[in-house]
């Protein structure tokens, strides 16, 4: 009877907790972490004169503007700006305003320098694009304002620094100059300009600063044209290379005209052949060239006369001039050793005298120096010091003074292409674990501390210190395999080439290796990274070996690029194996099929339609003989508009021989009309999912089967007309039509058109089910549908007896060549935001109910039930139906802010998310990446199987040593009152 | 009330702000622009923020503003003004992201017959706007609260639950049993055979 009170009431209990994913505020940090980058720095301006704090204002290539300090490498704030709105160029402006100019030369913008909040900005519109400059002049006053330079889109602005307004306005089009540099003399009220109109020749205006009138206008044509840019050496003289790149020429600007003169590379530089490029740099009196061999410094004599003062190593890097004393130039020169690099820095007019010396210990995986910035300061000793900001190839930045490291960033990291995981290795016997367990006494004062920390009766000193405890857990960041499988290393692939191991249990860097088949080679000039696929997972008999993964890549953009492979041991980091310049790779399909060694067998396509079978072993090419004709995939050419079934045909006829490649054939083609269907979006399921069961018993005992295929491609397409966005198009001239196509016959098993909607379509695909983002333009709302797709050929074995006898088809193998009759089932909802990515939830065996995690376009990562997404919701459910769980049905789908994810973070620039299962069924990890990069673990119907984090075990004990005393006491009660009735 | 007092003060500001900026008197509308396209203006207000604790400076700043999904983005200046330059005819949809508060996307109608009109819609509860100032539908709590100690969550908790049955099963049954009525026990206990007079030499008599 007492089990029967008690089931209730535990049920009851159980039953009450939440529909969404929520956090405590006390629990962030947990089980997430969360990392935040700005990308390869592309310039970079020191604040450090005043008193207070020093820091460095940097632009990088993801398009972020960051206040850095200049101790620790922190960040003060930060903003990305838009996908399309790259930054020019950046600088200070009177001493409190960071000035970035960005889209190309047409938006300015001020930003207070202490906590970078937006001051003003200026829209410059101009008639054609050209290079945008930004050049702030140190004491030119308009109307008492301080001024600012914008030459973009072939306009020149004067834009005042204290609200932004547009003071004047000169288009220089109509002259048809191209500007290169602009100059102000100090002190004087005139601008010049200089640039090129056409290909040959060379302009150069003057400019009133006042008002933008056009003073003068000279031009000389220079007959052999000109190559590339123009450089100031001083306010007057200028060098550039003509068309050919093997002569220089020296620009004079008189008052008696524009002079050039020639000088052959060749008389400069012995051993000279081939082009020469000039490099852009801010120096005075002196320029580098680069040739194929040197980078050669040339100084411009005062006579004019080109001098070369030194020569040295290719791979130098020089940064632009600073100004310090009153005239004096440095300039900074680094040069790459062996396991070190070497600092120097130069005075701008004396050449053999260097102000710093320093060698710095490097890192080789950082490879080679891409920019150098400096900076200077004094010392105690009242004599000059010269601190450098480094980028490095890897994309890190780092902070040299006094021949060290200060601090440095991995901000490669800010730009990640792909994302695999690896499981760590199995904790050995022998390997002690004594120091991570602490003693009993330890244990037991954490646990009465958190049992104080539920009851509220702790203080906030001990909150702070079970905060500490619980952050400090070396559980989660130990280098072993865990039960639960939450322990793991995300291998994470950066632009920059270079491969990370984080560990997901805080986060840090585990290894780091630039790929040397993804840096620039002599055969390689432009390597990129593609991807990541798992190319080994060690099982049972092949335990010993450590884990590796395949990166592949291609050299250059286009699809017929020669390809680049890297297998690289996901434990240490090392590189394995790698092939440079193979064939060109347009698709990478790993097979379901593994060698005796549990390495997976991978076909690569290239561009000619051959398959090339990976590893290149005998025995992978007889499993692979043996599923020959089993081996379908597909390829999809959205421009055409063309969806492809394919199939292996033969050995490949090359004139080589090569058993590992084959040629394929055409099997199946869909052609969409062009003139009405662009394609926007095509998504299948993961290879890797698991699906628990394929019946879907619905109320009243109902069973529907669904429809299970892993060969479902689902493709979107719009109208011609709507592909350019939102704004653009009416209802009437758009529509979106949705199809889901079986991959391997090429049949449609579903086609559904959405009037008046567009894209940009996000989509995602699992178990039977489709969801899309999409916009709709009558509403002006975004929507969300889901699909849902159904296998009606086994609905009808419901009945018992037919399951009894046998009679029912539920062995029958599935094919994609049996005509399956299948049933959809669709509805769509509004949804508030834009939406930047959608993933799903996986666990381990697909049993856990899944989420639709949706990553919004304010940098958030929001969890949705798939329950909101039922076809099967009406607006009153039944009884029947509300027991089985259906919500009833609202016209926009909820955002509940516990359910975010990220809780109050921001991942900036999100770009993907990533779900991985744990081996524990209700968990799975989420890593999300962008600028930013944010993981932590879901339970998407709350952790059912495993004791929560803050389970009291003190709680427990006291209750078990309450029941005992209890006991005891009664027993002794009991004994006294029974010895007292004999008595009687 | 409030709500009315808010809105006076706005045009209050914008008053003012007519006569010290002839530039800014165009906030709030859609402007004819240079170039091919119009301006939009509008303004993003965030009553709470300063009140509340993280009214820092910093977080003003943080707020993007975003036109068509993401074909462009924009910031906010100190008193909340943000624009959109060279925007093409046709029917737009602005939205706003700051951490900590649900906007609704706001449809704005750019059309070249009546410049200078707002034509704005709140796309979740379709309510026009007369001007272009976005305010935030509602503040978003981001973590569950943490509810103070009680004992009745301590009971409800399933080793409570265990503690209660048993604290029930100690006191009261004993009471329960010497209420009983001691004709019906002996009944009682005839009828269900004792474990003590089964086992043997406990048995006494």
């Amino acid at each position: 009877m007492a089990i029967r009170v008690f089931l209730p009431l535990l049920l009851l209990f159980l039953s009450s907790s939440h529909l969404a994913f929520s956090l405590y505020e006390d629990q962030v940090g947990l089980m997430d972490w969360h990392q935040q980058y700005i990308g390869k720095v592309k310039h970079a301006v020191f604040h450090t004169q005043k008193a207070g704090r020093k820091r460095v204002v940097v632009s990088t290539e993801e398009n972020v503007i960051a206040s850095l300090d200049l101790r620790r490498g922190e960040i003060f704030w930060r903003h990305v700006l838009g996908a399309d709105d790259a930054i020019d160029e950046i600088d200070i402006a009177l001493g409190k305003y960071v000035i970035t100019l960005s889209s190309g030369g047409s938006i300015l913008r001020a930003w207070n320098l202490p906590d970078g909040q937006m001051v003003w900005e200026s829209f410059l519109s101009g008639s054609k694009p050209s290079k945008s400059l930004l050049f702030i002049p140190t004491n030119l006053k308009v109307d008492k304002d301080n001024v600012i330079l914008v030459y973009g889109n072939g306009c020149l602005h004067v834009i005042s620094s204290i609200d932004g307004e547009v003071l004047w306005k000169k288009d220089l089009t109509a002259e048809g100059i191209d500007v290169q540099q602009l100059i102000h003399p100090l002190g004087s009220d005139i601008i010049y300009a200089v640039g090129l109109s056409g290909l040959s020749q060379f302009d150069a205006c003057q400019i009133n600063a006042k008002n933008g009138e056009l003073l003068k206008h000279e031009s000389a044509t220079f007959p052999s044209g000109f190559s590339g840019e123009i450089l100031s050496v001083s306010s007057d003289t200028f060098v550039a290379s003509d068309a050919t790149q093997s002569v220089l020429v020296l620009i004079n600007v008189r008052d008696s005209g524009i002079s050039f003169q020639q000088t052959f590379i060749s008389d400069l530089v012995q051993d000279f052949s081939g082009t020469a490029v000039v490099l852009p740099s801010k120096l005075t009196g002196i320029f580098s060239i680069k040739t194929n061999a040197f980078i050669v410094f040339i100084k411009v004599t005062d006579e004019g006369k080109l001098e070369v003062v030194d020569k040295i190593d290719h791979g130098a890097t020089v940064s632009d001039a600073l100004s310090f004393l009153e005239d004096q130039q440095a300039f900074a020169l680094i040069q790459h050793g062996d396991n070190k690099i070497q600092l120097t820095v130069k005075q701008g007019h004396d050449w053999s005298n260097d102000l710093l010396k320093e060698g710095i210990e490097m890192d080789q995986q950082r490879g080679l120096v891409h920019k150098v910035f400096i900076n200077n300061y004094i010392r105690t000793d009242r004599s000059y010091g010269f601190r450098a900001l480094i980028v490095m190839e890897d994309h890190s930045l780092l902070l040299v003074q006094q021949g060290e490291i200060v601090w440095s960033r991995e901000d490669g990291l800010a730009s990640v292409i792909d994302v695999t995981t690896s499981e760590l290795p199995v904790e050995k016997h022998g390997v002690s674990v004594a120091k991570v367990e602490q003693n009993l006494f330890e244990w037991l004062k954490g646990h009465v501390l958190k049992l104080k920390g539920t009851l509220m009766l702790a203080s906030p000193d001990e909150i702070a210190e079970i905060q500490k405890i619980r952050l400090k857990s070396s559980e989660k960041s130990k280098m072993t395999r865990d039960h639960n499988g939450f322990r793991k290393l995300l291998i994470v692939l950066t632009r920059a080439g270079k491969l990370f191991a984080l560990h997901t249990g805080d986060g840090r860097v585990v290894w780091s290796r630039l790929l040397h088949s993804l840096r620039k080679s002599e055969g390689c000039d432009y390597p990129n990274g593609l991807n990541i696929y798992q190319w080994q997972i060690p099982h049972h008999h092949a335990l010993d070996e450590n884990p590796s993964v395949l990166v592949v890549g291609r050299c250059g953009c286009s699809l017929d690029a020669p390809g680049v492979l890297s297998i690289v041991d996901a434990y240490t980091g090392k590189e394995l194996n790698h092939l440079g310049a193979v064939h060109s790779i347009v698709q990478v399909i790993p097979l379901p099929f593994t060698d005796s060694t549990e390495q997976r067998l991978h076909l690569l396509i290239d561009a000619d339609q051959h398959a090339h079978l990976y590893p290149r072993t005998h025995e992978a090419l007889g499993i692979f003989q043996r599923e020959f004709a089993n081996i379908y995939w597909y390829s999809v050419e959205a421009d055409n508009g063309i969806i492809r079934g394919h199939v292996l045909k033969d050995n490949c006829i090359l004139e080589v021989a090569d058993e590992y490649c084959f040629s394929t054939r055409d099997l199946w083609s869909i052609v969409l009309p062009s003139e009405s269907e662009k394609i926007v979006a095509t998504v299948t399921r993961k290879s890797n999912e698991v699906v628990h069961t394929q019946a879907k018993v619905m109320a009243e005992h109902d069973v529907m089967y669904k429809y299970v295929s892993k060969n479902l491609l689902f493709v979107a397409t719009v109208a011609p007309k709507a592909i350019g966005g939102i704004g653009l198009v009416t209802p009437e001239e758009s529509w979106l039509i949705v199809y889901l196509i079986d991959t391997v016959t090429g049949r449609i098993l579903h086609r559904m058109t959405h009037h008046g909607s567009q894209g940009p379509v996000h989509a995602v695909f699992s178990e039977n089910w489709v969801v899309y983002h999409h916009f709709n333009l009558k509403a002006h709302r975004y929507e969300m549908s889901v699909i849902e797709i159904y296998d009606q050929s086994r609905a009808d074995n419901k009945d018992v007896w037919k399951l009894v006898l046998g009679k029912h088809n539920l062995t029958s193998p599935v094919s994609s060549y049996s005509r399956p009759e299948v049933v959809t089932k669709s509805q769509s909802y509004y949804f508030t935001h834009t939406v930047k990515n959608i993933a799903v939830t996986s666990t381990a065996k697909g049993i856990t109910s899944k989420q639709l995690l949706i990553g919004t376009i304010g940098d958030q990562v929001l969890a949705l039930d798939k329950r909101f997404l039922d076809p099967r919701r009406t607006v009153n459910p039944t009884q029947a139906e509300k027991e089985e769980g259906i919500i009833p049905l609202t016209d926009s789908l909820p955002i509940i802010p516990q359910s975010y994810v990220t809780h109050a973070l921001k991942v900036e620039g999100l770009r993907g998310i990533v779900t991985v299962p744990a081996k524990l069924e209700s968990t799975t990890l989420v890593f999300t990446y962008g600028v930013d990069l944010f993981f932590t673990r879901l339970a998407p119907s709350r952790t059912y199987d495993s004791l929560t984090e803050d389970f009291s075990y003190a709680l427990l004990l006291i209750t078990i040593v309450v029941l005992l005393v209890a006991i005891f006491v009664t027993w002794i009660l009991s004994e006294r009152k029974e010895l007292q009735e004999k008595w009687r | 009330m409030a709500v009315k007092k808010s809105s006076k003060s706005i045009l209050l500001k914008l008053s003012l702000l007519l006569f010290c900026f002839s530039l800014l008197s165009s906030a709030l509308a859609i402007t004819p622009g240079t170039g091919d396209g119009y301006s939009i203006n509008g303004r993003v207000k965030i009553p709470s923020l300063g009140a509340k604790g993280f009214g820092l400076p910093g977080k003003l700043s943080n707020v993007k503003v975003i036109l068509n999904g993401a074909q462009r983005v924009t910031f906010l200046k100190h008193d909340g003004y943000f624009s959109f330059h060279n925007v093409p005819t046709g029917t737009h949809l602005i939205e706003v992201a700051a951490n900590g508060y649900f906007f609704s996307p706001v449809r704005v109608d750019v059309s070249a017959r009546n410049p200078g009109k707002v034509q704005a819609a709140l796309t979740e509860n379709r309510r026009g706007l007369t001007e272009l100032v976005l305010e935030p539908l509602r503040e978003e709590q981001y973590y569950e609260i943490r509810e103070p100690f009680s004992i009745m969550s301590l009971v409800k908790s399933p080793m409570g639950l265990m503690m209660g049955f048993m604290l029930i099963m100690v006191f009261l049954m004993p009471k329960l049993v010497e209420n009983m009525d001691p004709e019906e026990m002996k009944r009682a206990q005839e009828g269900v055979p004792s474990l003590a007079n089964m086992l043997p030499g406990t048995a006494r008599s």
